[in-house]
C-alpha cells in the first residue's frame, strides 16, 4: 500500500510541475493544487499505513502493538485547511487579473512600467 | 508566565481592535500605531529579560516539550523581535499619509498587523510545523497587501510572488513530513537532541535539501530570487518597505536556525555550499542592480545582494561569523526599510521613481538629501554607519576562518553597492532637473510629518548602531554562541536531564 501511494505521490508531483510550467493561470492554480495534495499524501504515507488498527490507549497501555501514528493526519488536516484558503485566494486573484488585463495567458503579461 | 506568547497575542489583539473599530476610518491608523508601539515596548522588555535571565520557554497549554508546541525566545529571536517591533512602528506611522485612503479602507492596517503576527510567530516558535503555520499566516497577509488596490502591474507581480512562495511553502511542508517520518518529532530542541545521537543522519539530507530550497526561495537567495525583483516594486512603497525589511529575513532567520540547531552533522557539504551561494547571491544581486533605473528596482536587487552577506556569515560558521550575520541582519533590516521609505519621499516630491525623470533634489530639498544619505551610505558600508561595522565583522570573521575568496568577494561587492548608491545620488540629487516638464512636480509642498519622522527615526538608529557597536555586538555574540552550541537551547526546552543520556 505504501508503495502504491508513493507512486501516486510521485505522479501528482510530476503533474503539478508540468501544470505549473504552463502559460495559463488556470493550469497554474491546478498545478499548485496538485502540488499541495501530493505533499499532503506524502505526509500521510510517512505516518505508516496499517489496516484496521486504530490507536487507542486505555490506562497508558496501547490497544494494538503497531499502531498508525495519528499525528501526520492532524498535520494534514491543518495543511488542507491552509491550502483551501490559499486556493480560494488564488482563484479570486486570477479572476481579478482576468478582469483587469482581459487575458489569462502569463506570457501576455506586460510589465506596465511607466515613468 | 505568558510573556513569551505576547509578541503573537499583541498583534492579534490589535488586529481585533482594528476590525471592531472599522466603521471609524480615522481611528484606524492610531489603533495600529499604538498596537505597534506596544509591541516594540514588549520586545524590548523581552530582550532585557533574555539578556538577564537566559532563554525563555513557554509550553503552550502546559503540554511538556516534545509533545506540545513550545515557544522559545533565545538571544537571536529576541533581537529579531525588537527589529520587527521597530519596523512595525515605522511602517504604521509612515502609512498614515503614504497609503491612500482607498487602500486603508480595504483592511490595510489589519493586514499589516496580521503580517507582524506571522513574522513574530516565526521568530519565537520552537516547533517546525508551527513554523510552517506562521509562514502561512505571514504569506497570506502579504498576498493581500501586495494585491491591495488591484492595479495592473500589482496583479502581474502578485501572480509571480504568490506562485513562488506557495511552491516554497509546499517544499517546506514536504521536508517536515519526511523529517517527521524519520525522527518522529517536530520539536526543534528534541530534533537537535535526537539528531546529535543519530548515527545515520546523512539520510536526513533529503529533508535538509527541501528545507534549504524552501528557505532559499523565501530569502531570495541566488538561484531562487527571481520573484523578488518582479514583484517588490509594484505595491505602494510603504508595503514594499515592510516586505523588504522583514519577509526575506524570516527566510534567513529560519535557515540560520535550522542549520545551526539540527542540520549540523554534514558540515563538509553544507558550509561550502552556503559560502558559494552567499557569494553568488552578493555578486548577481549587485551587478543586476547596476543596470536598473527605477529606484525601487535598484533597491530590490540590493535586498538580494545583502542577503548574500548573511548567508556568508552562516557559511563561515564560527561564533564571530554568526554574530556578524546577526549584526548585519539588524543593520540591514533598519537601513533597507529606510531606503525604501526615502524612495517614497522622493516620489512624493517629484512624482516618479525613475532616475531619468527626476533630478535637482539636492538644491531644492537639502534635508531630503541628508535623510537619503544616511541609510544608503550605511548600506554601502561607509564608516561610521552601521553597515561598515556589519561588513567589518563578517569579513574579519571570514579571514580568521581562512575563507579568503568569499571575504574578497564581500569587499568587492561593497564597492559595487557604493556604485549603485552613488548612481541614485548623482541622478536624483546632483543632476539638474530634467526640463521636459512631463513629470509632476511636488514643488514647494511640505512633506507630511508622519512620513518624515519614521525616516529620521530609522536614520538615527543607523547612526546609533554605528556609534554603539560594542553593546549590540556583545549581545549578538551571546546569541551566536547560543546558536553554535545548542546545549543551552535544548536544556532550556527539554529540561537538563536529557543532555547526558
Amino acid at each position: 500500500m505504501e508503495i502504491l501511494l508513493a507512486i501516486v505521490v510521485g505522479l501528482l508531483y510530476a503533474a503539478g510541475v508540468y501544470l505549473l510550467l504552463r502559460r495559463s493561470i488556470v493550469k497554474l492554480i491546478l498545478g499548485i493544487m496538485f502540488f499541495s495534495h501530493a505533499t499532503n499524501l506524502l505526509i500521510f504515507v510517512v505516518g505508516g499505513l496499517h489496516k484496521g488498527q486504530p490507536q487507542y490507549t486505555a490506562n497508558g497501555i496501547a490497544a494494538v502493538a503497531n499502531p498508525t501514528d495519528p499525528l501526520p493526519q492532524a498535520l494534514i488536516l491543518t495543511a488542507i485547511v491552509i491550502g483551501f484558503g490559499i486556493t480560494a485566494f488564488f482563484l479570486a486573484l486570477m479572476y481579478r487579473f482576468y478582469q483587469t488585463t482581459g487575458t489569462e495567458d502569463l506570457d501576455d503579461m506586460t510589465e506596465g512600467e511607466n515613468l | 508566565m505568558i510573556l513569551p506568547a505576547l509578541p503573537i497575542l499583541i498583534p492579534l489583539i490589535t488586529l481585533i481592535f482594528l476590525l471592531i473599530g472599522f466603521k471609524k476610518q480615522q481611528s484606524q491608523p492610531w489603533i495600529g500605531l499604538s498596537g505597534a508601539l506596544l509591541q516594540l515596548t514588549l520586545a524590548i522588555i523581552i530582550g532585557i529579560q533574555v539578556n538577564n535571565h537566559g532563554i525563555m520557554v513557554l509550553h503552550t497549554g502546559n503540554w511538556q516539550a516534545p509533545v506540545g508546541i513550545t515557544l522559545v525566545i533565545d538571544g537571536f529571536s529576541a533581537i529579531m523581535l525588537v527589529l520587527s517591533g521597530i519596523i512595525g512602528v515605522s511602517i504604521s506611522l509612515y502609512s498614515i499619509d503614504a497609503v491612500d485612503r482607498k487602500r486603508q479602507s480595504y483592511f490595510y492596517f489589519p493586514m499589516v498587523h496580521g503580517l507582524l503576527m506571522g513574522v513574530n510567530g516565526a521568530f519565537i516558535t520552537g516547533d517546525i510545523f508551527n513554523l510552517y503555520v506562521w509562514f502561512e499566516v505571514m504569506l497570506t497577509a502579504s498576498f493581500v497587501l501586495i494585491t491591495l488596490g488591484g492595479e495592473k502591474k500589482q496583479l502581474n507581480g502578485a501572480i509571480k510572488y504568490v506562485t513562488l512562495n506557495l511552491v516554497a511553502s509546499l517544499f517546506f511542508l514536504a521536508g517536515i513530513g519526511l523529517l517527521y517520518g524519520k525522527m518522529g518529532t517536530l520539536n526543534m530542541a528534541d530534533l537537535a537532541l535526537k539528531l546529535s545521537m543519530d548515527e545515520q543522519n546523512i539520510l536526513l539530507n533529503t529533508s535538509a535539501v527541501l528545507f534549504f530550497v524552501a528557505f532559499s526561495i523565501k530569502a531570495a537567495v541566488f538561484p531562487f530570487f527571481f520573484w523578488l525583483p518582479a514583484s517588490y516594486h509594484t505595491p505602494p512603497v510603504a508595503i514594499t518597505a515592510l516586505f523588504a525589511g522583514l519577509l526575506t529575513k524570516v527566510g534567513v532567520y529560519s535557515m540560520i536556525r535550522f542549520y545551526t540547531l539540527f542540520f549540523v552533522q554534514d558540515k563538509f557539504f553544507w558550509h561550502p555550499l552556503f559560502l558559494w551561494i552567499g557569494g553568488f547571491t552578493m555578486v548577481v544581486g549587485v551587478l543586476t542592480a547596476a543596470s536598473q533605473f527605477d529606484i525601487r528596482k535598484i533597491l530590490s536587487f540590493h535586498i538580494i545582494s545583502q542577503i548574500g552577506y548573511m548567508i556568508m556569515g552562516l557559511g563561515i560558521f564560527t561564533v564571530a561569523g554568526i554574530a556578524g550575520a546577526i549584526f548585519f541582519m539588524a543593520h540591514n533590516i533598519i537601513a533597507k526599510t529606510n531606503t525604501f521609505l526615502v524612495a517614497g519621499l522622493i516620489n512624493r516630491v517629484t512624482g516618479s521613481y525613475h532616475l531619468k525623470a527626476i533630478g535637482g533634489l539636492y538644491k531644492s530639498r537639502p534635508w531630503l538629501a541628508i535623510l537619503f544619505i544616511i541609510p544608503t551610505f550605511g548600506l554601502a558600508g561607509i564608516p561610521p554607519l552601521s553597515g561598515f561595522f556589519g561588513k567589518l565583522i563578517l569579513i574579519t570573521a571570514g579571514f580568521n576562518a581562512g575563507e579568503y575568496v568569499i571575504s574578497f568577494i564581500a569587499l568587492a561587492v561593497g564597492l559595487f553597492t557604493l556604485f549603485s548608491m552613488v548612481k541614485i545620488w548623482n541622478e536624483a540629487f546632483w543632476k539638474p532637473k530634467p526640463v521636459d516638464g512631463k513629470v509632476f512636480d511636488g514643488g514647494k509642498d511640505k512633506l507630511p510629518v508622519s512620513m518624515v519622522i519614521p525616516v529620521a527615526f530609522l536614520g538615527l538608529l543607523t547612526l546609533t548602531m554605528g556609534f554603539a557597536v560594542k553593546p549590540i555586538l556583545d549581545f549578538a555574540m551571546v546569541a551566536a554562541a547560543q546558536l553554535i552550541d545548542p546545549s543551552a537551547y535544548i536544556s532550556a526546552v527539554l529540561g537538563t536531564g536529557h543532555l547526558n543520556p
